[in-house]
């Protein structure tokens, strides 16, 4: 076989393994129980790995929110202070089989959700999703939010997931993704399908009317509350594909507000890196471009598997966040094709013709049609302290590609 | 009475999706009932109470998939559940985005293509070309601006492999019958001509067609194929193709002069070659020349088309087009209506060819012609916006071309330029010429039928007449019905011909007692 | 070595046609097996991503 054969070949079954994936939820447990490598005093943060210094203002504040909740500081300067000395370790999700939105920090004693591939045995790991800490913001009030999670909501969640056995995802995600949601940043359908699930399992699992009655508010009306499922789904379903010889198919996307980073599948481990880009988006009242920091977050993991903007054709509803008109959002979901190895069997688009999502973004079609993947994300503020302040769209880096391209040729020597 | 099920585990469809798969799969003859359901447990019960039942069908869960089918054999059993994968993608859209973007990609979908035809930008033609020649291709390159280096390097390389190159810069090709690029649709006969201009091989090809015979092949070569650069090797394999295809029957070939050792490596191939053989080398003088007996030559495109004619024929006599009695008394009854300041023509040509062909017919006649592509140096125009005397520009040319349509795809140039043209009180004639068939502008007349009446309407004005002739190339096969063409102009006051040499011949017998 | 280029004027001609559609069309019209190939500069030109695409699809 020459290597454009033994490349077809890998990527067939890069796209076997992506297209295969049954992601389960079975716990809601704390990060330091179940990360395999999360240690004490240790923050796990989103996108490709980078020290404390170049991190971007948003991550900051949210790692010094993490420290401050975890207790290993009484406020942010204590908290800058200690970071400042390396006395609190970090390292990206993605080197935990975790991944989290935005700031995307996760530290031991926050519960995340935990996702098993049935199909290949492997679980991965995604925090809550909520509008404050993630993006930043260390106040006592977006703190509270973490606890909350910690002492009422994920622990039901645990005991209702326990009763149950855990729950199948695809059914949620493939109904979702005929409701009009893209899984990125329209999850209306999926948390509410999600919730019903959970409204379930709550009441069978005999939980506490003080301790029930809140989830179950959180749950009715938290729109996004799927995303955090979605993601630890994607990275459950991503995890099998790595280390593939000879796959030019891409693992995964990530961003930390200063680098996007992507990974592909015959080159391991391996991060290549280009500046994060700015995104083009909308902004909520009292905020402008001029505020906004640059792209960031795990949840590129949702393009990843085909979710977000590649399947955006397909979620009307998402264009008042991010703008644009329907038939823009057909053409980004058609045009995301041309840099795919194929089409999903069951996740499907209606306003497509139920044509199946574009999944095994391959980095060859990236660099030879010079289209990139494109993203629809929220936005983070460029200094500490804010929480969410807008949306857009945003085209990863085309120089990933091609470095990654570059490594390719070299390992494989040709 | 055949029973069948599959489950698919975890696949989880909509109803509504379901219901069209299900239509599908009854359609299949010899199918009595299917159906395509997810496994919930009233599913479960409707399957039973057809009689469909079974472990797996037991055990299945609301998340899986069961398609199940009852049929007159077996066999069609197992051809629709064999089938059930292209039932679950037949409600795809038509994909709408092109997908396909590289030579690979084509030849994916057509993996036994013998032809590729490139109309790229020329940088990138050098890598395409060579991929497709390696893949076993020949190519019909339109696109230009190909170094010649590289031009030559392809054309070797496809000589070694026994391949044919038809240009860069080529723009006409008939094989067997189907036209590529600018062509017309022409009859299948027995002449085969070769050609480095698109415009040279649709004015012989329409001659031959319109005169009531047919064409075998047009092979383009690509403008400059009988450059010494190059030494003409498209155009030898063309004539080894010609003398071996058996339809031919007589080989034509249409050019300006060849380099000089091309032109003599040509004539001695000329000589061997076992069929007749008419050359045109437009703008050469004929006794430059010395052929054997199966060779004529000729120095315009209709006596080429005369000569080749009569190898058909009886008995070969002199070839030599003139115009008719009746057209020398228009001329002189056109003549008669100028004022006296109105002295020059102008022409303004689509085709490259045609403003090559009409300043040598005019220069024979003795009358000096400026142009911006000049058949003598010396005669090149300053400023090719500004005519001078006597001026034939060819509309086609970098200069007019360079981000804008050609003329022969669009008309505004063109337009513009008889406008400004009629302005001029010195000018007595427009020559303009028509080129209709495949992908030329699906109406060349009536893109400059205002243009033509406003401009007489001017002259007419300043108490003048302006005489427009022109030459139409086509047949009446044409997409863009040449009938109607030629009526249109007739009614705009046009005096047409089916001939660029005719209309320039014309235009001498109009100029000659200025 | 057959000659291909006189099994060209024998053969039906099945292209591929890269760049202007019309071309296409035009074959089409005349119920030619053409394949129309939308061709985009590779890698929006880069030479060096080029010379590695060549040795990689």
């Amino acid at each position: 076989m020459d290597i454009k054969q033994k490349i077809e070949k890998a990527n067939e079954e890069a796209v076997r393994r992506l297209t295969s994936g049954d992601p389960v939820l079975v716990d809601v447990a704390p990060a330091g129980e179940v990360i395999p490598g999360l240690e004490n005093k240790m923050i796990t943060h989103s996108g490709p790995p980078i020290e404390w210094g170049r991190m971007c203002g948003a991550q900051q504040g949210a790692i010094i929110g993490m420290v401050i909740y975890e207790g290993w500081a009484e406020g942010p300067e204590e908290a800058r202070a200690k970071l400042e000395k390396g006395e609190i370790r970090l390292e990206p999700n993605h080197h935990h089989h975790a991944v989290g939105p935005m700031a995307g920090t996760i530290s031991p004693s926050a519960p995340v959700w935990v996702v098993e591939n049935r199909a290949f045995g492997n679980r991965a790991f995604c925090r809550q999703v909520e509008g404050r800490q993630q993006f930043g913001e260390f106040s006592k009030d977006a703190l509270d939010g973490l606890r909350l999670w910690r002492d009422i909501w994920a622990p039901t969640l645990r005991e209702a997931l326990q009763k149950m056995g855990g729950l199948e995802l695809n059914p949620i995600i493939i109904q979702a993704l005929q409701m009009g949601d893209e899984l990125h940043n329209r999850h209306s359908a999926s948390s509410s399908l999600f919730a019903n699930r959970m409204a379930i399992a709550i009441s069978e699992a005999d939980v506490l009317k003080e301790r029930a009655l809140p989830t179950l508010q959180y749950l009715a009306g938290h729109n996004l509350l799927f995303l955090g499922l979605a993601m630890a789904c994607g990275k459950a379903i991503t995890d099998p594909v790595m280390d593939i010889e000879y796959s030019t198919i891409v693992t995964a996307m990530a961003r930390n507000g200063t680098d996007f980073g992507i990974r592909v599948s015959g080159l391991g481990d391996e991060w290549f890196t280009a500046p994060a880009p700015v995104v083009d988006g909308l902004f909520l009242p009292g905020y402008s471009a001029d505020d906004a920091g640059f792209d960031m977050g795990d949840s590129a993991i949702a393009e990843t598997v085909g979710w977000g903007a590649f399947t955006i054709g397909g979620a009307p509803g998402i264009l008042t966040l991010v703008g644009g008109t329907p038939e823009e959002a057909l053409e980004y979901t058609r045009e995301m094709r041309k840099i795919t190895s194929a089409t999903h069997p069951t996740y499907r688009m209606p306003a497509l013709g139920f044509a199946g999502t574009s999944v095994g973004i391959d980095i060859r079609k990236v660099v030879q049609t010079n289209v990139s993947p494109i993203i629809d994300t929220a936005i983070a503020h460029k200094d500490p302290g804010y929480p969410i302040i807008g949306a857009g769209l945003v085209r990863a880096p085309i120089e990933c590609f091609k470095q990654a391209l570059i490594a390719f040729s070299q390992k494989y020597n040709t | 009475m055949a029973i069948g099920f599959v489950i698919r585990k975890n696949q989880y469809y909509d109803s509504v999706f379901l219901m069209g798969v299900n239509k599908r799969l009854s359609q299949n003859k010899g199918v009595l009932q299917t159906a395509v359901l997810m496994a919930s447990e009233k599913n479960k019960q409707l399957l039973a109470d057809i009689g469909i039942y079974g472990d797996q069908i037991v055990t299945a869960k609301p998340n899986d998939l069961i398609v199940a089918v009852i049929a007159e054999t077996p066999q069609v059993v197992d051809t629709v559940l064999g089938g059930l994968d292209q039932a679950l993608l037949a409600l795809e859209e038509k994909v709408l985005v092109s997908l396909l973007h590289t030579l690979n990609d084509g030849l994916a979908k057509k993996p036994h293509a013998n032809l590729a035809v490139l109309t790229i930008p020329g940088e990138y033609v050098f890598r395409e070309a060579r991929k497709a020649l390696d893949a076993g291709l020949s190519l019909f390159i339109f696109s230009s601006n190909v170094p010649v280096e590289e031009e030559r390097k392809l054309k070797e390389l496809a000589a070694e492999k026994k391949l044919l190159v038809m240009g860069p810069d080529c723009g006409t090709s008939i094989l067997g019958g189907v036209g590529i690029g600018f062509s017309n649709i022409i009859n299948r006969g027995a002449f085969g001509v070769i050609g480095p201009s698109g415009t040279g091989l649709q004015e012989f090809t329409c001659q031959i067609h319109n005169a009531g015979f047919g064409i075998s092949h047009a092979i383009g070569t690509g403008s400059h194929d009988l450059s010494d650069e190059i030494g003409g090797i498209t155009s030898f394999q063309a004539l080894d193709a010609l003398e071996a295809d058996p339809q031919t029957k007589v080989i034509a070939i249409i050019a300006k002069p060849p380099g000089r050792k091309t032109l003599e490596r040509l004539i001695a191939r000329f000589k061997l070659c076992g069929k007749p053989v008419v050359s045109c080398f437009l703008g050469a003088r004929m006794d430059s020349f010395e052929g054997g007996e199966a060779l004529t030559w000729t120095t315009t495109i209709d006596d080429a088309v005369l000569a080749a004619i009569q190898h058909v024929g009886e008995k070969p006599t002199a070839i030599r087009i003139e115009l008719t009695h009746q057209e020398r008394e228009l001329a002189s009854k056109s003549r008669a209506d100028w004022a006296p300041e109105q002295r020059f023509l102008r022409g303004l040509f689509a085709g490259g060819t045609f403003c090559y062909q009409s300043q040598q017919i005019l220069g024979e006649a003795g009358i000096v012609v400026h142009s911006n592509a000049p058949l003598d140096p010396h005669y090149k125009l300053a400023d090719p916006d500004r005519s001078s005397e006597h001026t034939l520009i060819d509309m086609g040319d970098e200069t007019y071309t360079l981000g804008r349509p050609h003329p022969m795809i669009d008309g505004t140039t063109r337009r513009q330029r008889i406008m400004s043209e009629s302005r001029d009180p010195s000018v007595a004639v427009l020559l303009l010429d028509f080129i209709l068939g495949f992908n030329a502008s699906m109406d060349p007349v009536g893109e400059l039928y205002d243009a033509i009446l406003e401009a007489k309407q001017m002259v007419r004005q300043q108490g003048g007449e302006l005489t427009i002739v022109a030459s139409i190339c086509g047949t009446k096969e044409d997409p863009q019905e040449l009938d109607l063409q030629e009526r249109l102009l007739r009614e705009a006051g046009v005096i047409v011909f089916q001939s660029n040499a005719k209309a320039a011949l014309f235009c001498c017998q109009l100029l000659k007692h200025v | 070595m057959e000659d291909k280029v006189e099994d060209l004027l024998q053969e039906e001609l099945v292209i591929i046609n890269m760049g202007l559609r019309g071309f296409a069309e035009s074959l089409e019209q005349q119920e030619v097996e053409v394949v129309q190939v939308d061709w985009i500069p590779p890698a929006g030109g880069d030479q060096e991503m080029i010379d590695i695409l060549e040795k990689l699809m």
